[in-house]
């Protein structure tokens, strides 16, 4: 194969692994819940991350901007690497984006406050470099004319597409999606996928856990199945739809089709 | 009934009257300012991860929360003095105001603080925002707006607690009242005058800070 992949979706990925996963250990008291994890994702894919849950699969994508602390192994991101002993993660999470199931926008503040926090208290940008960003991230999410509301005057989906402004405000290099569309009502996800979807046209590198297995299938470069704490199967998402490897991807589809 | 009434005679005691007010408005003032500050570094310090410093700070709050306010106030103005510490009046009843406002304080923004929602902190860390900066900007404003209500009342009964300050001869408005009456023996009229100004300085305090609340906590807050 060549170092050059076109996916489905017609985007090109450039064969330079920005993210790097190797042997990620974590365990919850007792309970080992990411046996040895490995994984690269080049710059510009997209990648979804399915499988049951407790399959390790959030607890995988918190890691990799160490919200969730990793017991063994290394996390290398556009050259940050990141291993256990690590206590400062700052570097880290300047280079890597994250949006929530539950939105997590700071109430208090509006939406053009919520994206400008981390520009001013973090980048220690100026008010006006700051504000011309927010209003950047917002428009891109189309909600340039909400820069003023406050999260509770918001649906939901808006909500969500302010947090997605908020992390790309900041310019990350990767953004990671931790079913961020699972808190929605129905009606509101496509207006919150569409915006994940311009992102990947766009170049974007991003990681996503999800449920939306239609949305995985069109819009990702490949899909890393995730079973009792490791990966179990990982291709192009067509070649796993229809030719699951495992009996446990097999069983995981049939389920999910089944809705 | 033999007693008659004749409030006529508060009026030569005006001046005193007014000192009294000032001194305890300004006992409260001073001691809430620096009492709530101290209470929201309480609080940071209890739900910090520094185990040592919570530990210390739980201390703390249970000495406060756990003896009476007289004992503490004569323990800073007639037993400190043993060490070489002299504070005058209105230092010693500051001090234990501040003191005793901070272990209440703390407990109460505490609460809020524990109130926040996990993931608006996680959603501060992997915007690469330092705990300090998580603090201050994420979890402060929204953990006072919840709690506003209990530290107001609390504040409250710190102003009206300021009258045991009298003990001390801290000339606020219960020493005032204490000195008329020993003046003009008439307990029941300055008495009343004093019970109306501290009722009459609790709504004004109440209403200030409701005030104060709705300026400063209400935005974003989801309104039925």
């Amino acid at each position: 194969m060549s170092p050059v992949n076109t996916s489905a979706a017609g985007r090109i990925a450039t064969g330079r692994p920005l993210v790097k996963l190797s042997g990620i250990r974590k365990s919850f008291g007792p309970v080992e819940v990411l046996k040895g994890v490995d994984m690269a994702v080049e710059e510009g894919q997209v990648v979804a991350m399915i499988g049951r849950s407790g399959s390790g699969k959030s607890t995988l994508l918190r890691s990799i901007n160490g919200l969730e602390r990793i017991d063994g192994g290394v996390i290398e991101v556009d050259g940050e690497c990141v291993d256990p002993g690590q206590i400062d993660l700052r570097a880290l999470r300047q280079k890597v984006g994250m949006v929530f199931q539950q939105f997590n926008l700071f109430p208090h503040l509006s939406a053009g406050e919520n994206v400008m926090l981390a520009l001013k208290v973090v980048k220690k940008q100026d008010k006006a470099a700051t504000r011309a960003a927010a209003e950047a991230a917002l428009a891109k999410v189309g909600l340039g004319h909400k820069f003023d509301a406050y999260p509770s005057q918001l649906s939901g989906g808006q909500q969500q597409r302010v947090a997605i402004a908020r992390s790309l405000a900041m310019a990350p290099k990767v953004l990671l999606c931790d079913e961020i569309t699972s808190a929605l009502d129905p009606e509101l996800v496509a207006e919150v996928l569409g915006v994940v979807r311009r992102l990947a046209e766009e170049g974007m590198t991003l990681i996503l856990v999800t449920h939306e297995m239609r949305f995985a299938r069109e819009v990702c470069d490949r899909l890393v199945f995730m079973h009792g704490g490791r990966i179990a199967e990982q291709g192009p998402p067509a070649e796993l739809f229809d030719r699951p490897a495992t009996p446990e991807l097999a069983q995981f589809i049939g389920m999910v089709e089944a809705r | 009934m033999a007693y008659s009434f004749d409030f006529s005679s508060l009026l030569d005691y005006t001046p005193v009257l007014v000192d009294g007010v000032a001194t305890t408005v300004g006992l409260t003032a001073v001691s809430t300012v620096l009492g709530v500050a101290l209470g929201i570094g309480g609080a940071a310090a209890r739900t910090s991860t520094v185990k040592p410093l919570a530990i210390v700070v739980g201390a703390y709050v249970e000495l406060i929360r756990n003896t009476p306010f007289l004992v503490q106030l004569f323990f800073i103005f007639f037993g400190l003095p043993s060490l070489g510490i002299r504070l005058a009046e209105w230092q010693a009843a500051v001090l234990a105001m501040v003191i005793n406002l901070g272990a209440y304080s703390t407990e109460i923004i505490r609460a809020g603080i524990e109130a926040t929602p996990k993931g608006q902190i996680e959603a501060g860390a992997s915007l690469g925002m330092t705990g300090p900066q998580i603090f201050r900007y994420v979890v402060l404003g929204p953990a006072l707006g919840k709690i506003w209500p209990a530290l107001t009342s609390q504040i409250v009964i710190v102003m009206l607690g300021s009258s045991v300050c009298s003990q001390i001869a801290a000339e606020e408005l219960s020493f005032a009242a204490n000195f008329i009456q020993s003046r003009n023996f008439r307990p029941f009229e300055a008495y009343f005058l004093a019970t109306a100004l501290y009722l009459a300085l609790a709504v004004a305090l109440r209403w200030a800070f409701s005030l104060i609340g709705r300026r400063m906590f209400a935005k974003g807050v989801a309104r039925a």
